[in-house]
């Protein structure tokens, strides 16, 4: 795993910590009872069904969200609001800011923090590099298209030295070609950053290629964590890989359970896949 | 082949292409433009020589009573008078409107404590502060001055408002969490996003201007188009009213025309011009 041949960021990744965590939303709990230790500089996919609250989680450890109850920790630390040390890469690129160049986004944070602008100017290049953007650095994000888009939001959460990153589905939009090509960027990414990455996805092969443990949920509501796969195969991955077509056998015949059972609980009946 | 030097790619055939359909386009729209005014010129005329001159003053009138107010420099003089005011109140107007308008939308405090008063006042025309305003103020400029800001200030205030509330989710989520804090949030992501509303809401103030500066000036003023146009009452010069009319007109639509050249700069804040 971490074959860190050049580290981007001094400060390698940060822990988070979570027992018995319960979100709910007046009546609706979303989820509930959980359990996650992530460690520093570990890669974990949260995978499921959609609407099983793997948003919902991140949020939370973003500090978007409060826990109604139990303990969510980044490095020991209590998440009682959103903070520079949890960086956030949404699905949608609106959150980029349209009004401010590519570099400029990137230097948000930084700017935010009052670094000086000589120092701005070089760690926006320096992660204008890491992602290849340096050639659209004074760009608007209208400018430039669905997958460069996500790339600049990468950039602009790891010029903040977050001490977690939280992906939000940041390839979801994007089309299957694209996508491939983000999730081999992403890996070098996070080797050559040894940054801590906690990324929610419903697409299987995305976990695998990417996960050093992928982390099933169950359908909602009072969604929790069902059960943990460590994914021990060399980087690069391929998903053809035959352990990795394996592992994905593995995975969809246990989120397919949840499946089902979401559609059964909605009155759907359906065939069991085999 | 070349043309003044220009070596013939694609690129730049494509850019002089570009540029010469812009021309085009341009011409076609000042073309447009001069052949309505022609129309409605031609339509004046007809209703001018249908109802007489006590009713309608033609173009011809109007025009000769133009030149003979602007040599004796009244014309001018009610122009910079009503600009001036028009300018200060809404200016005025926009300067407050637009921050208490991001504050209404984002914190919701502000908003609860001042809805009422600004829907209770939005709907009160100036003209029915006319007299408290020359009470209050005196027959100066503050009190025609007041009451244009009165008329731009809530209908800034709102839109701008409406700009705050609709910043994107995604955006403050993505600010708070690269360590920004509410008040760098809300110079850096609020006010940017309700730019476009903000400057809508300079557009239509400016109008409301327009509207309220000849009410304003009807009561108690020696200078201004609304003077202007009240005082031809008095001699029954139907010709001077109507180029108080027409000077009116011209003067709003070189404002708006400027305001939209002044905000091209904000394009890149997704401004609709």
């Amino acid at each position: 795993m971490s074959s860190t041949t050049s580290t981007v960021t001094d400060r390698p990744g940060g822990a988070v910590h979570a027992t018995g965590v319960q979100i709910r939303f007046g009546d609706f709990v979303a989820v509930d009872g959980i359990d996650l230790d992530v460690k520093p500089g570990e890669f974990v996919c949260l995978l499921g069904p959609s609407g099983c609250g793997k948003s919902t989680l991140i949020t939370a450890i973003a500090g978007f969200e409060k826990a109604s109850s139990g303990t969510l920790e980044v490095d020991g630390r209590p998440i009682d609001r959103p903070r520079d040390s949890t960086g956030m890469v949404f699905q949608s690129s609106e959150a980029l800011f349209d009004w401010l160049t590519i570099r400029r986004n990137i230097e948000y944070g930084p700017r935010m923090r009052g670094v000086p602008g000589a120092e701005r100017r070089e760690i926006s290049d320096r992660f204008l590099a890491l992602v290849g953007l340096s050639h659209a650095a004074d760009k608007l994000p209208a400018q430039l298209s669905g997958g460069m888009r996500q790339r600049a939001q990468i950039a602009r959460v790891l010029a903040n030295e977050p001490r977690v990153v939280l992906m939000d589905e940041p390839f979801g939009a994007l089309d299957a070609q694209t996508r491939h090509v983000m999730q081999t960027e992403l890996d070098r990414i996070w080797r050559e950053t040894g940054c801590t990455i906690v990324f929610v996805t419903h697409d299987i092969d995305e976990a695998i290629v990417l996960a050093d443990r992928v982390l099933v949920m169950t359908a909602g509501p009072a969604a929790r964590i069902k059960s943990s796969y460590v994914v021990d195969l060399p980087r690069p991955r391929d998903e053809s890989d035959p352990a990795a077509t394996a592992l994905h056998r593995r995975l969809r015949a246990d989120i397919g359970e949840e499946v089902h059972k979401a559609l059964r609980s909605q009155g759907l009946a359906v065939e069991e896949e085999k | 082949m070349t043309v003044l030097g220009i070596p013939r790619t694609k690129a730049t055939r494509g850019a002089l292409g570009r540029s010469g359909a812009r021309l085009r386009g341009l011409g076609r729209r000042t073309g447009m433009f001069l052949l309505t005014i022609a129309v409605g010129l031609v339509l004046w005329q007809l209703l001018a020589g249908h109802f007489g001159s006590a009713l309608i003053a033609s173009p011809r009138e109007t025009w000769e009573a133009g030149i003979a107010l602007a040599e004796d420099g009244t014309l001018w003089e009610s122009v910079r008078a009503s600009s001036q005011r028009i300018l200060l109140g809404w200016g005025l107007g926009l300067v407050v409107g637009a921050p208490v308008g991001l504050l209404m939308g984002r914190i919701r405090i502000v908003r609860e404590l001042s809805e009422p008063y600004i829907e209770f006042f939005r709907f009160i025309p100036p003209i029915a502060f006319v007299t408290l305003a020359v009470i209050w103020f005196g027959l100066g400029d503050t009190s025609k001055i007041v009451l244009i800001f009165y008329t731009a200030v809530f209908i800034v205030t709102i839109n701008t408002m409406a700009g705050a509330v609709a910043t994107d989710e995604n955006k403050l989520r993505a600010a708070a969490s690269l360590g920004a804090n509410r008040f760098q949030i809300l110079h850096s992501v609020v006010l940017p996003s309700a730019i476009p509303y903000i400057v809508t809401g300079a557009r239509l103030a400016m109008g409301n201007s327009f509207l309220t500066i000849v009410s304003a000036e009807i009561v108690a003023a020696d200078h201004g188009l609304g003077a202007l146009i009240w005082t031809s009452r008095n001699y029954g010069r139907i010709d001077w009213t109507f180029v108080g009319i027409i000077t009116l007109g011209i003067l709003g639509f070189s404002f708006d025309r400027a305001l939209r050249l002044a905000v091209r700069p904000l394009a890149r804040f997704k401004v609709n011009i």
